[in-house]
């Protein structure tokens, strides 16, 4: 890695004056130059310099570093949310897009500065990460690579299975088991805290009856009671629940702390694509390139931008409707009066010279997700300028095909691809099931059912975890079905039939 | 560096080296997609852990462009929801990079022409110079020194005013001039054995080699022929994609594919022109003893002193593995133009691409 040369560092500067005399507002960031391969590296490792050592990254590394070497896609920019922020430019690269990146960074700077979705991510995940990493080390150190890796490997099948709005309500739940990670700091905190917080002291204090009374009531009878409320966090209700050790119960707690750590970005890749593409454009176009530079901005800018015919991509509809978005307020096109307008001719020259635009779209930066935001600004009129269209399988002729181009449609396919990061919803509803200690799961069924093989190996490792026969209620060939697994066999039941 | 080691792991996982019970995520189903406008589509292997997840062919998506209801769409999309580093599976790339790839992977030597036998293509230059020629040619350096020496031998030179008209006889031009190019001709003839033993799992073995093969032959020899011959007891020429997808059924003479392919030499392709090659691919289950001999005497006498290579391939089917081939390592072990190759399953094509083409006929 190099520090950025003297032309760049000047242009820098210049650039985070402009981004802020702009009212972005932004954590420092630190810029580095890097080689391809180490662009690639980053990027194989989900931006970070240094993680635990697992084969997916290097299964990353493998894919990016092909496509880059075959000419299919290069990685022009990475930005880390972290205080200060990391940014990473690939050497090599024209002095425009260079700026243009900078420009491009500072964008994504303010996003995950203010948008509030991100408000709870950890701002010093980079050292996180390297903390994870030297843990994980250590653990294969002493269990061995096989052993661990394996753990991790189930981990990571469940890793989708996070509450992701979760970090925004539930505060003051906490996790019960504490994570082995924090008991040392807790105990310490304990220690300090006692005279301060009487709440603490107490709870230490119940803490220690029932170690001390283990007659009175089993401590396994106490976790293990039938009723619970559902839980959507997967992961933290096996923390807190299944019989572990607890170097398993560290790396369970890693990997759920980097999954709601990146959850945010999928949650905002639309509009955080966008609003960085937003600003670069600007800045771009209106202060930072000389005449001679903004044929080669427009290519580069322009290659960004380009959609597929059955790709979606996130840079260019959410460029797109942030313009639209400000355009919009500029002129009063929002509200009761317009939206029972039907004269199309009025609507058309509809100009209340509001110029709310560019407060609106800080707005919808700040507080806004990429479903909040496709649900309030997906017009028709942006469907129809924008050719969208939705697909389907055929099963005739065994094709993905275009399906309709109704608005409603196509709102309702998006939201749906966006809506808890087009996942399932699975909950856990009981840990006692038919009071045999087994696992039992829900799939909220939304109209799509899982993939069957998939849904089947995920059961066996949840199963590795829990240790004993797990449950899921969910929908299979249209059908209610409960599909147990007791660590040999998988039984179907048609839930339809015992009804 | 953390990567390689992170990368090592994979590519270990994937090989099968560590973790057998993993190889079933693997995806990597085919080596080879489809060939549309000389690109190639290489799956890049990955391994999918098992998720709950949305059945794909269920799910459906928004995408963006023309095109009425009831069109295709290629490919099916990527989910909105983007996980850090969802990248794409497919590799495109251009047939003669693969080849060299292909040839890099391998350790490929390059193929020697045989003998001497290039047949030269005429090809035009300009690098010649002419004193007739149209306008749109005109040497103008060439036009303006003849100027000039003409005006200073005659004199009418004037330093203090260099200037210099040039007259007809002046002017030069650029023509151009015949350069002979050698190059090889080259024809593949494949052969496969649609007998009844051959099943689906079969010809998708020969009909990833074959492309390979083809691949990297074409790679070597511009304007590369192809010819195909199916057999079971009875032979026939057929085109490129009856080849791939007939399935006859009936008994198997292996002589008569020879017989067919001898034809088609001596017909179209004269041996001191050409560089020939031929793969055959068959269970190795010949009718009779007699009908082997034959086909080892049609090698000895006629394809040894007329072919670079000769390749057989021996997929083993359901019913097992056929006696063909060992009969024919035992008669030509010493034959560098005979090769061997028994293809078990279809992990092992690309040591069977190696032990056909590694030797570099």
């Amino acid at each position: 890695m190099l520090k950025l040369p003297q032309e760049l560092v000047a242009q820098q500067k210049k650039i985070s004056k402009l981004a802020a005399s702009l009212e972005l507002d932004f954590y420092d960031t630190v810029f580095e130059m890097v080689t391809y391969k180490e662009m690639n590296q980053i990027a194989a490792l989900g931006g970070f310099p240094v993680r635990y050592p697992h084969w997916r990254f290097g299964m990353e590394y493998d894919s990016i570093s092909k496509s880059y070497e075959y000419g299919l896609s290069k990685i022009y920019e990475l930005v880390i949310n972290n205080d200060p922020c990391y940014a990473y430019l690939l050497e090599g690269n024209s002095f425009v897009d260079h700026k243009l990146v900078i420009a491009h960074v500072y964008g994504h700077c303010d996003f995950f500065k203010n948008n509030k979705w991100f408000s709870k991510t950890n701002r010093k995940m980079m050292d996180q990460m390297a903390n994870h990493a030297t843990r994980v080390r250590r653990y294969i150190d002493l269990h061995g690579i096989e052993r661990v890796e394996r753990f991790i490997d189930c981990c990571l099948s469940l890793e989708n299975l996070i509450d992701r709005h979760s970090p925004y309500v539930d505060e003051q739940i906490q996790i019960v088991r504490s994570e082995s990670e924090e008991s040392n700091d807790n105990d310490r905190k304990k220690n300090t805290d006692k005279d301060s917080s009487p709440k603490r002291y107490l709870d230490s204090y119940i803490k220690s009856l029932e170690v001390k009374n283990p007659e009175i009531e089993k401590p396994i009878e106490l976790t293990r009671k039938t009723q619970i409320n559902p839980e959507k966090d997967v992961l933290k209700f096996l923390i807190q629940n299944a019989p572990l050790e607890d170097w398993e119960l560290d790396i369970i707690s890693i990997i759920r702390k980097e999954a709601y750590y990146f959850a945010p970005q999928g949650m905002t890749k639309i509009m955080n694509e966008g609003w960085a593409s937003y600003w670069h454009a600007k800045m771009m176009t209106e202060h930072i390139c000389n005449d001679n530079e903004i044929i080669d901005f427009s290519d580069t800018h322009s290659g960004t931008m380009a959609m597929k015919p059955d790709g979606f991509n996130p840079y260019k509809i959410g460029i797109e409707l942030m313009r639209d978005i400000e355009i919009r307020w500029n002129k009063g096109q929002f509200g009761k009066e317009w939206n029972e307008c039907d004269n199309l001719d009025a609507k058309k020259n509809w100009d209340r010279k509001l110029d709310k635009g560019r407060e609106k779209i800080f707005e919808v930066r700040r507080d806004y997700n990429d479903v909040m935001f496709i649900d309030h600004f997906l017009t028709e009129e942006f469907c129809v300028k924008n050719k969208f269209f939705v697909y389907q399988f055929n099963k005739k002729t065994k094709k993905f095909e275009i399906n309709t181009r109704d608005f409603k449609a196509i709102k309702n396919k998006l939201l749906f691809q966006l809506t808890n990061f087009g996942q399932p919803i699975i909950q856990v509803v009981d840990h006692n099931f038919e009071n045999r200690g087994e696992l039992l799961l829900t799939h909220l069924f939304e109209g799509v059912e899982l993939q069957p093989d998939y849904m089947k190996q995920t059961m066996t490792r949840l199963f590795m975890l829990w240790k004993r026969p797990v449950c899921l209620a969910t929908v299979l060939d249209k059908s209610p079905a409960l599909v147990s697994y007791d660590g040999t066999d998988f039984v179907h039941k048609n839930l339809d039939q015992a009804a | 560096m953390s990567i390689l080691e992170n990368h090592k792991r994979f590519k270990d996982i994937v090989k099968g080296r560590i973790r057998e019970d993993f190889k079933k995520f693997v995806t990597q189903d085919e080596m080879i997609g489809k060939s549309e406008n000389d690109y190639v589509k290489i799956p890049v292997s990955r391994i999918k852990l098992p998720k709950f997840i949305y059945g794909a062919k269920n799910q459906g998506g928004v995408g963006q462009g023309e095109g009425q209801e009831g069109k295709e769409v290629p490919s099916k999309g990527q989910k909105a929801g983007n996980s850090p580093g969802e990248h794409q599976v497919e590799v495109e790339v251009e047939i003669d990079e693969l080849a060299e790839i292909l040839g890099k992977e391998l350790e490929l030597p390059r193929i020697e022409p045989k003998g001497k036998k290039l047949v030269s293509s005429e090809d035009k230059r300009y690098t010649n110079i002419s004193d007739v020629g149209p306008s749109g040619l005109r040497h103008f350096k060439k036009t303006y020194k003849e100027a000039l020496k003409r005006s200073i031998a005659s004199g009418t030179y004037n330093a203090k005013d260099p200037m210099i008209v040039p007259i007809k006889k002046d002017f030069r031009y650029k023509a151009s001039k015949p350069v002979s190019k050698p190059t090889a001709n080259a024809v593949v003839i494949y052969i496969m054995d649609v007998s009844g033993s051959m099943g689906e799992e079969q010809k998708k073995i020969v009909r990833m080699e074959s492309f390979w093969i083809n691949t990297w032959l074409k790679f070597n020899y511009k304007g590369l022929d192809t010819r195909f011959i199916i057999h079971d007891a009875s032979a026939k020429e057929v085109d490129e994609e009856t080849f791939f997808s007939t399935s006859e059924s009936g008994g198997t003479l292996i002589s008569s594919a020879y017989k067919k392919a001898l034809e088609i030499i001596d017909k179209d392709y004269p041996v001191n022109e050409w560089n020939i090659y031929m793969f055959h691919f068959s269970d190795g289950d010949n009718w009779s003893s007699d009908d082997t001999n034959l086909c080892k005497d049609i090698i000895k006498n006629e394809f040894l002193k007329k072919i670079n290579l000769f390749g057989y391939g021996q997929v083993e089917s359901k019913y097992g593995s056929g006696q063909f081939i060992k009969d024919l390592k035992k008669d030509f072990e010493e034959e560098d133009a005979v090769v061997c190759s028994p293809i078990k399953s279809k992990d092992e094509i690309v040591r069977s691409i190696k032990d056909f083409l590694g030797k570099g006929r």
